[in-house]
């Protein structure tokens, strides 16, 4: 792999930018591999990296059925925090968010990690509760966040109008080193380096069935044939359902539309991640001036990465009362992409029914955050048959009835 | 936007008229039951991408439930049908049929 730095964009600058390789190749896919993971997300991708990095573990094919990062992986508004309730989500998102730290650097490939700040609003007095619970577990948890007041979340957000008839600001959950990334280059970062290990990465490869053998997983079929594997991940977030139905079991699981929007580009106005539980909305600034606006999701099953138009007026609605500057803008695009929600709102990352599969799926609206660190757990679970971050997230936890019950720290989708 | 009609008020309902109730015809299990079927009935969910049966409610309207059948992939809606019932009806199963040839949904087809 020729890396990338200031003197790599000198030199190509002088010869046309005519010596830069392929970021990955695209190679057929071979008879058999020690591992397959279905899905080039972010979480697939950075299951494999693990998989070679940390296990040495390369011989390696992530199998996707469109191209690589065009899930949920492209299509979120890529808040990254780790401001969680529950010990267990704790430790494997504030893992995921130390990764972001130090992931431009490791997988030389700039993924624009920006550690701006993320307030979630506090704007009923059941939330300055809430939060200041969250703000004590995160101290015990040694997550970095305090209960802000209103004063400074104005100082934080001159934008902001805090004594709004119905939702006053009341205070805010800050957590100064979450913040966002960019997404594509998350996907594109990773398949680089695992492509450079010699995995191979399959586009346009859609799996169809799940091929076991008295229990046990023995490869899958896809658009392109047969592959062959030892141990097969799944990550395939929205489609987990239909993976799991080929392989014969069933997760508690439904799949639904969340939306997303951006505004027409303007001058620098908000420098933080600003979200607000209550009315279900929330909004950044890209580095391109855009606004960038998510809401709530869609309440019906649906596979069609297409939402309901009345939540993006809902969520639009609720802003401009907290951001009256809002109301003029023009809306510049809007999409949806389908998430994968459990029964208690967290992930699972498990062994499954089948011998030798994994599932990592379930992180609904909010899994880009849980990139690197899901990708690290679920890379050891596939080596070792067990980690440690991913102990309590088992599929079997619904059954025992030990939730992970983030549905009320994590209120509104992000 | 998504429309469904109401079978008791027999209008063509707006989906900000109605609220959405999740899978159809789940078997409530109570006192006595074991873990495994609470854990069905709780947790476990059909989540087609194709033909799939939900129960909504008529919120804005006459208040009542009633079931729905519509395809997740396509948004299409098959049609709807009253609360009072453990199945489908048999004319839109085969309405569904013509359309969606080979279909199943846990025992129905
Ligand atoms: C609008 C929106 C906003 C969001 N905002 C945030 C946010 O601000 N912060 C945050 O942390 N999270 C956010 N999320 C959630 C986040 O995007 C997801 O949790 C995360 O991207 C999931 O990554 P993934 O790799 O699991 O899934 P994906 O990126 O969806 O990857 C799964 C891949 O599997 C492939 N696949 C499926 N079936 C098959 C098959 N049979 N064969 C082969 N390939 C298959 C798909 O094509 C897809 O590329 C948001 C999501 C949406 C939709
Ligand atoms: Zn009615």
């Amino acid at each position: 792999m020729k890396r990338y730095s200031v003197f790599a964009i000198a030199r190509e600058a002088m010869r046309q930018h005519a010596g830069w390789p392929r970021a990955w190749a695209s190679p057929t896919p071979k008879a058999k591999y020690d591992v397959v993971i279905v899905g080039a997300g972010g979480h697939g991708l950075a299951t494999a990296y693990y998989l070679g990095k940390n296990f040495g573990i390369t011989n390696v094919a992530v199998i996707e059925k469109g191209w690589l990062g065009g899930g949920n992986t492209g299509r979120n508004t890529t808040i990254i925090r780790s401001n969680y309730l529950q010990d267990p989500s704790a430790a494997i998102y504030e893992k995921s968010r130390s990764l972001y730290e130090t992931m431009s650097q490791d997988l030389n490939y700039n993924v624009m990690f920006s550690p701006r700040g993320v307030i979630m609003l506090a704007q009923t007095h059941h939330e300055v509760r809430g939060y200041q619970r969250t703000a004590h577990a995160n101290a015990l948890q040694g997550v970095k966040t305090e209960f802000i007041s209103p004063a400074r979340v104005k100082q934080l957000v001159p934008i902001m109008n805090i004594d709004g008839p119905r939702y006053p600001v009341l205070g805010g959950l800050w957590q100064a080193r979450g913040g966002t990334a960019r997404h594509d280059a998350v996907a594109w970062g990773y398949a680089r380096a695992c492509s450079d290990m010699g995995m191979d990465i399959i586009q346009q490869c859609e799996v169809t069935n799940v091929l076991t053998d008295g229990g046990k997983v023995t490869g899958v079929e896809t658009s392109k044939g047969k592959i062959l594997c030892d141990k097969l991940g799944g990550v395939v977030a929205g489609h987990s359902s239909a993976l799991a139905e080929m392989a014969g079991f069933q997760l508690p699981m439904e799949s639904v539309a969340l939306q997303a929007l951006v505004s027409e580009p303007i001058k620098p106005c908000m420098d933080v991640v600003v979200m607000a539980n209550t009315v279900h909305g929330y909004m950044s600034q890209s580095d391109k001036g855009e606004m960038v606006i998510g809401g709530g999701t869609d309440g019906y099953n649906n596979y069609t990465q297409r939402g309901s138009f009345h939540h993006i007026e809902e969520t639009v609605r609720a802003l401009i009362e907290t951001f009256p500057m809002i109301s003029r803008l023009k809306m510049l695009r809007q999409w949806g992409g389908i998430v994968d929600v459990t029964g208690d709102r967290s992930p699972i990352l498990t062994k499954t029914p089948v011998e030798g599969m994994f599932m990592n799926c379930g992180w609904g609206t909010g899994g880009f955050k849980a990139i690197p660190g899901s990708g690290w757990a679920m890379a050891e679970l596939m080596a070792n048959g067990h980690s440690p971050l991913t102990e309590e997230f088992s599929m079997n936890r619904f059954r025992a009835g030990k939730f992970i019950d983030e549905s009320v720290a994590a209120g509104v989708a992000h | 936007m998504l429309t469904l009609e109401c079978p008791y008020c027999s209008i063509q309902a707006d989906e900000t008229e109605l609220h959405a109730g999740g899978e159809a015809h789940l078997k409530r299990e109570t006192v006595g039951s074991l873990d495994n079927d609470f854990e069905d009935y709780l947790f476990m969910r059909e989540n087609p991408k194709g033909v799939h049966f939900e129960r909504w409610r008529h919120v804005a309207g006459c208040g009542k439930w009633f079931h729905a059948a519509r395809c997740t992939m396509t948004l299409e809606v098959f049609g709807t049908y009253s609360a009072q019932t453990l199945a489908p009806p048999k004319d839109l199963r085969e309405k569904i049929s013509t359309k969606r040839p080979g279909w199943t949904w846990r025992a129905f087809s």
